[in-house]
């Protein structure tokens, strides 16, 4: 062969592998914007649900709450209360003051609480964002028309009260404050538990334990443990924690007893279980971290008289703990949103009360979300959706605080 | 023959040949094997190192004379599969025998390694921890003198004296080695091993740490590992040359003065290698 053709032959051959990288180069950025679609119409859904308008319907509307002739919006506080007492009985009465004094009240909460308590308004039908911005006048014939007596609100589902209130049956009153809490406290469980052992573990595989058959079992094991489904854990949890332990996930070994028994089904029991499920991933996670050390500053380490010990805690931890931070991130991220075996566990769906200690009943908001959605009535979607928006921005600040956390102790180490 | 290398005797010392010896053994290897699993990597090395000298350990790739320097500060213990036989005898004890703490025998044996490897820590404290590992229990103003004087013996406290709180990693390539360097006799060891220090430098840098080397060769036991031979030729008082047998297992082929060793080699193998026939 000529060199001519030589040349030829390499130029065709030079064309068909640019066209190779450009096909590949163009399925690269299909699948980003695939994932980024995907994202985005997650977050649309949420944000559809979350507000928009709500056809609600009264046992007594608020127009006719009211003495003849007077808007119950302008009245004080001193002539709403006797409507309150009137219309509503004794023990709620009792109830709605022993929550917080009626002298303490702000107008506005007299209003919204003779609205509610006396008028018992019900969220009849419920309309997405978008379809409530484009058909708002259409909706207001059709209202009109199907509930002459009800009226048509703009409810943003998604409000202060949602987060501070307690969960309710209501779903006009519902709120998340004590699934919030609950999820708070079982993550702080899952860290102080998963955190150090998986860590310990980690370093224990990597820089202590001979390369050997019981060692290649264990690992193989770690490996498949993360591969197990988290209902699997919820059993385990039940089983262990729950019943077998339960004299010390209930607390009572401790001295502890609480009004709602819960039978060791805690935070406790919860936490350690979501412990359990998301330690294989730490322990992996902190072994690449720990692994991706370069070895020439163990060796640097040891050349100078080092132990294992100091070797390990003054170079191998601080240089993979960035690693190891991301890692354990990601993991109790996933710990977070967990569902299945909470419910297994024993999650209660229906509590009122904050979370007092770690031996409470428990709810978490990934539960209510799940219990929400399964429910038939309308509104009840709307304040999932909600959810749904708290839990997205708790696990983004957490993500953040420790990516930050992370960042700086990093920087400092360079 | 005749080879056109410069002799340290030539540049650095004036004394004539027959009066290098000082007679003083700081390490000896008797019988040295070692083994990476079942491959025999060294084989019945027998080697004496002079006190306050510098020895090179040249040949070609492969012949194991990593792995010697190596079995004299036991670092071999941190390769899961390596296993050494035989002796080596620090100041006439074998650090092989039973009870003998590797971690000590690391820190009267220091260590270079081939790429300069400065802790992330500032340039203060990466001579300092070795120190405090070591149970150094001084005031703060003992640490900072002995930061400085080994910054100094170094050879690098002019460059870096003002900016000791830096990253150990901002320096050059060659400040970086310097620095290790300093780390190493911060520790104050009897011997310091260099296992191909100036591999990754520049020529600049290179010339820099073979100066320092002859320096430091006042107060401590150099033995150096190189591929350079002019390298060897510069700096070395003795020249080990390693090679390899037909089962790739590395021995010890010659020993002696380096102007032996590179003018008038007793061995055929060693001739052809210092000629650049083979290797």
């Amino acid at each position: 062969m000529s060199l001519q053709e030589n040349q030829s032959q390499f130029q065709s051959d030079l064309n068909a592998r640019h066209r190779r990288g450009k096909i590949w180069h163009i399925t690269f950025i299909v699948s980003t914007v695939i994932a980024i679609i995907a994202l985005v119409v997650l977050l649309v859904t949420i944000i559809e649900d979350s507000f928009g308008y709500a056809a609600i319907t009264y046992k007594i509307p608020p127009s006719e709450i009211a003495p003849a002739g007077t808007p119950l919006e302008s009245m004080l506080c001193e002539e709403l209360i006797p409507i309150l007492e009137e219309n509503v009985s004794p023990n709620r009465y009792r109830q709605l003051q022993n929550e917080k004094p009626f002298t303490e009240w702000s107008q506005q909460e007299c209003y919204e609480i003779v609205v509610y308590e006396v008028g018992g308004p019900k969220a009849e039908e419920t309309w997405s964002l978008s379809y409530s911005l484009r058909y708002a006048n259409e909706l207001k014939t059709y209202v009109k028309q199907k509930y002459p007596e009800g009226d048509l609100i703009f409810k943003q589902w998604l409000n202060l009260d949602f987060i501070t209130q307690p969960q309710s049956k209501d779903p006009l009153i519902a709120g998340i404050r004590t699934a919030i809490l609950g999820s708070l406290y079982i993550i702080a469980i899952v860290i102080i538990v998963a955190f150090p052992i998986g860590i310990a573990a980690a370093i224990y595989l990597e820089e202590y334990a001979s390369q050997n058959r019981i060692h290649r079992i264990i690992q193989t094991n770690i490996n498949n443990l993360a591969g197990v489904p988290s209902i699997i854990y919820g059993m385990l949890g039940l089983a262990f924690f729950v019943r077998y332990l339960e004299p010390i996930t209930s607390g009572y070994i401790f001295g502890y007893s609480s009004e709602t028994t819960a039978n060791g089904r805690t935070i406790l029991a919860a936490g350690l279980t979501l412990a359990l499920l998301i330690l294989p991933v730490v322990i992996i996670n902190s072994q690449e971290a720990i692994k991706a050390v370069p070895n020439s500053l163990r060796e640097a380490s040891y050349g100078m008289g080092a132990t294992k010990w100091q070797t390990v805690w003054n170079h191998v931890l601080p240089n993979a703990l960035s690693g190891i931070l991301t890692g354990t991130i990601l993991a109790v991220s996933r710990a977070f949103g967990e569902t299945a075996p909470l419910i297994v566990v024993g999650a209660s769906t229906f509590v009122t009360f904050n979370p007092d200690s770690i031996f409470s009943k428990f709810t978490t908001i990934p539960i209510q979300i799940y219990q929400w959605t399964a429910r038939p009535q309308d509104a009840y979607k709307n304040i999932a959706a909600a959810a749904i928006i708290v839990l997205l921005l708790i696990l983004l600040t957490l993500n953040a605080a420790a990516i930050f956390l992370r960042n700086r102790y990093s920087r400092r180490l360079q | 023959m005749s080879i056109n290398i410069k002799l340290a005797s030539d540049q650095f010392s004036p004394t004539p040949l027959a009066e290098i010896s000082n007679g003083q053994i700081a390490v000896e290897a008797n019988q040295l094997n070692v083994y990476y699993g079942n491959f025999l990597a060294v084989k019945d090395v027998n080697l004496k190192i002079e006190t306050k000298k510098i020895t090179a350990m040249i040949g070609p790739s492969g012949c194991g004379k990593s792995t010697v320097i190596r079995a004299f500060n036991r670092m071999n213990d941190l390769v899961p599969i390596a296993r050494t036989e035989g002796e080596v005898l620090f100041h006439g004890q074998n650090i092989y025998a039973e009870g003998v703490d590797p971690v000590e025998v690391r820190k009267r044996v220091g260590m270079v390694f081939q790429k300069p490897n400065p802790f992330p820590k500032s340039i203060y404290e990466n001579i300092a921890w070795g120190a405090r590992i070591n149970g150094f229990k001084g005031k703060k103003s003992d640490m900072d003198d002995l930061v400085v004087e080994s910054l100094k013996d170094s050879a690098l406290w002019n460059e870096v004296h003002d900016k000791l709180q830096q990253s150990g990693l901002s320096l050059s390539g060659g400040q970086q080695q310097r620095l290790c360097i300093a780390r190493a006799i911060a520790v104050k060891p009897d011997i310091i091993l260099m296992d191909e220090p100036c591999s990754a430098l520049d020529p600049i840098s290179t010339l820099k740490i073979e100066e320092l080397m002859r320096d430091l060769s006042k107060l401590y036991t150099i033995i150096i590992v190189t591929h350079n031979m002019q390298q060897a030729a510069r700096v070395s008082d003795y020249t080990a040359f390693f090679t390899l047998d037909e089962n790739r297992a590395g021995y010890l082929m010659e020993y002696g003065q380096t102007n032996q060793i590179f003018m008038n080699p007793k061995e055929k193998v060693t001739e052809d290698y210092i000629t650049g026939r083979f290797g």
